[in-house]
């Protein structure tokens, strides 16, 4: 059985008429990357703030790592890292001493401690500036070293709250090559909020979507993706007659066929297999030269989703 | 426990180093003031003098204010409080590592402008043997300053939690220490002839030890006050929400 990294039933805080989260209920499998999706103000960071035993739920209750946010948030923070909404480094300091630092506090011996510092920025290309004030930095850089004083102590849950806001896409790219690389290698749970699709399509294996603190939806990519909208598959070949078209209109998997240049576009009701129409297709005479089908953008389902709770 | 006070106050002294530089220049004119003019005013007097503690409270009050808003205040209006909060280590460990810090730097730095007043002293006026402070005015300068310096720091921390901002914590801390030494002074002249004349024997006929003890004892009083106040104030959900 899957071990359970976070679990919730019901979380909900209040900030005096605000309701931040409203009965947020999930449950995110160990070594998963979740990515929590939603707008500005949808409540992501509150939630963070909660499974982290920062702030008190006003209802409801929740689990990290096995520890009651509630009654054993110093267990949960002694085994987590977190990149927060702000990557609050020590921007007087070096690279090399904000880490120093946290390895003191995570009580790192010294030559483990010294290691781990090297191999980290290392990896990260940050080594040979590491006695530089942090002050100095690009905003990429920053975040890549915040990136790293989370995994120091090797914990085996990350929060990570929008580790790309604000990011030009080069250094935005560059930050979720090497988030994912080093997760990868680390092996660690990974609960991200973000409201980059894109990037959540590129890191995340479970996604969730929120707005005004209810979760809408959660589940794969492919999940959410056949929430969306129906899923269309387009044709390109020969001998697309009106038959060949009433034909297909006739099936009960296809809701809409049309025609435009050669290139036949089908919208099928979910969970409809594409072998059978194509087999169907060749039987009455196409030549069928490529099929494709038409993947749903994740910003699709979040849009659509976003719809919906309106 | 002590690991986890200690990686706070490493921290504190780290970013205190690497500080502006006008920052340095102004610690210097105060020492200079405090471990050079003071003493070659008041000549070979110095070393004997009741005014010493009194002067080493008020030098370690005043160094503890320039850096205990920057680290309380500070930590939050740069947004490095909220990940320090969410690191295992203790509310209490965070906040002594940096009451503590604070404390060790006023009371340090007095020490040390202590004892760079006794060179200043043996350099201009030695005759024979070497000018040194009397026990209880050295000792008693020891202990007030260090008990200023926990004064300024507990009043600092409540003040600086409830700043908007670093500027705003120095401005108050400012203001009420500005208020202290101005109350005294003009609430001194603000007294009757007669309570003045009164006020002046007792002071004067009062023995040195036992005015320093009292001192010391409504110290300890304030600064333990002020310590659990601070403790109660700096709580993670108090300062997340």
């Amino acid at each position: 059985m899957t071990e359970t990294a976070i679990y919730t039933d019901n979380l909900t805080r209040d900030f005096s008429t605000v309701r931040a989260v409203d009965g947020l209920s999930l449950e995110i499998p160990a070594g998963t990357i979740f990515g929590f999706l939603g707008p500005n103000g949808a409540g992501k960071t509150t939630t963070i703030r909660l499974l982290l035993g920062l702030l008190e739920p006003t209802e409801g209750r929740a689990e990290v790592l096995g520890f009651d946010t509630r009654t054993q948030a110093d267990e949960i923070r002694a085994r987590v890292g977190a990149l927060l909404e702000h990557h609050g480094l020590y921007e007087r300091l070096s690279a090399e001493d904000n880490l120093e630092f946290y390895g003191r506090v995570w009580h790192l011996p010294r030559a483990e401690r010294q290691a781990r510092i090297r191999d980290l920025l290392t990896r990260l290309g940050l080594w040979e500036r590491r006695k530089e004030q942090v002050r100095t930095w690009s905003r990429g850089m920053k975040q890549k070293l915040a990136l790293a004083r989370a995994l120091l102590h090797r914990p085996s849950l990350i929060f990570l709250d929008e580790p790309t806001a604000g990011l030009d896409p080069v250094a935005a790219a560059a930050v979720q090559e090497d988030l994912a690389t080093l997760v990868a290698r680390e092996g660690v749970t990974v609960f991200l909020t973000t409201h980059n699709l894109a990037e959540a399509e590129k890191l995340c294996h479970l996604v969730g979507v929120i707005r005004e603190g209810r979760l809408l939806a959660v589940g794969s990519l492919n999940e959410l993706r056949s929430r969306a909208r129906a899923p269309q598959v387009t044709v390109t070949g020969r001998g697309f007659t009106d038959e060949v078209l009433a034909l297909l209109r006739a099936r009960p998997e296809v809701t809409e066929a049309a025609l435009q240049n050669s290139v036949l576009s089908l919208t099928l009701r979910k969970r409809t297999e594409i072998a059978p129409l194509v087999a169907a297709l060749v039987k009455a005479g196409v030549q069928v030269d490529e099929v494709r089908r038409d993947e749903v953008s994740l910003e699709e389902v979040f849009l659509t989703l976003m719809e919906e709770a309106q | 426990m002590i690991g986890d006070i200690w990686a706070v106050m490493w921290k504190e002294w780290k970013e205190l180093s690497q500080g502006a530089g006008r920052g340095r220049l102004g610690l210097l004119a105060f020492l200079g003031v405090f471990g050079v003019f003071m003493p070659l005013q008041m000549g070979r007097e110095w070393v004997a003098s009741p005014l010493v503690p009194v002067a080493a409270v008020w030098v370690s009050l005043f160094l503890v204010t320039t850096v205990v808003s920057d680290s309380f205040a500070g930590e939050r209006e740069r947004h490095t409080l909220e990940t320090l909060l969410a690191s295992r280590l203790p509310d209490w460990a965070i906040l002594f590592g940096k009451v503590g810090a604070a404390a060790a730097y006023g009371w340090g730095l007095t020490t040390l402008g202590l004892l760079l007043s006794l060179v200043t002293i043996n350099t201009a006026y030695r005759a024979g043997r070497a000018l040194l402070f009397p026990t209880t005015i050295g000792l008693g300068a020891v202990v007030l300053s260090f008990l200023g310096a926990g004064l300024a720091t507990g009043a600092g921390v409540l003040i600086s939690l409830r700043a908007a901002s670093v500027r705003q914590a120095q401005q108050t801390m400012s203001f009420a220490l500005m208020a202290l030494v101005f109350g005294i002074g003009f609430g001194g002249q603000a007294l009757p002839d007669a309570w003045k004349v009164r006020l002046a024997q007792t002071l004067a006929g009062m023995d040195t030890s036992l005015a320093l003890l009292i001192s010391a004892g409504m110290l300890v009083l304030l600064d333990f006050g002020l310590l659990a106040a601070a403790m109660g104030r700096f709580q993670r959900a108090r300062l997340i929400a």
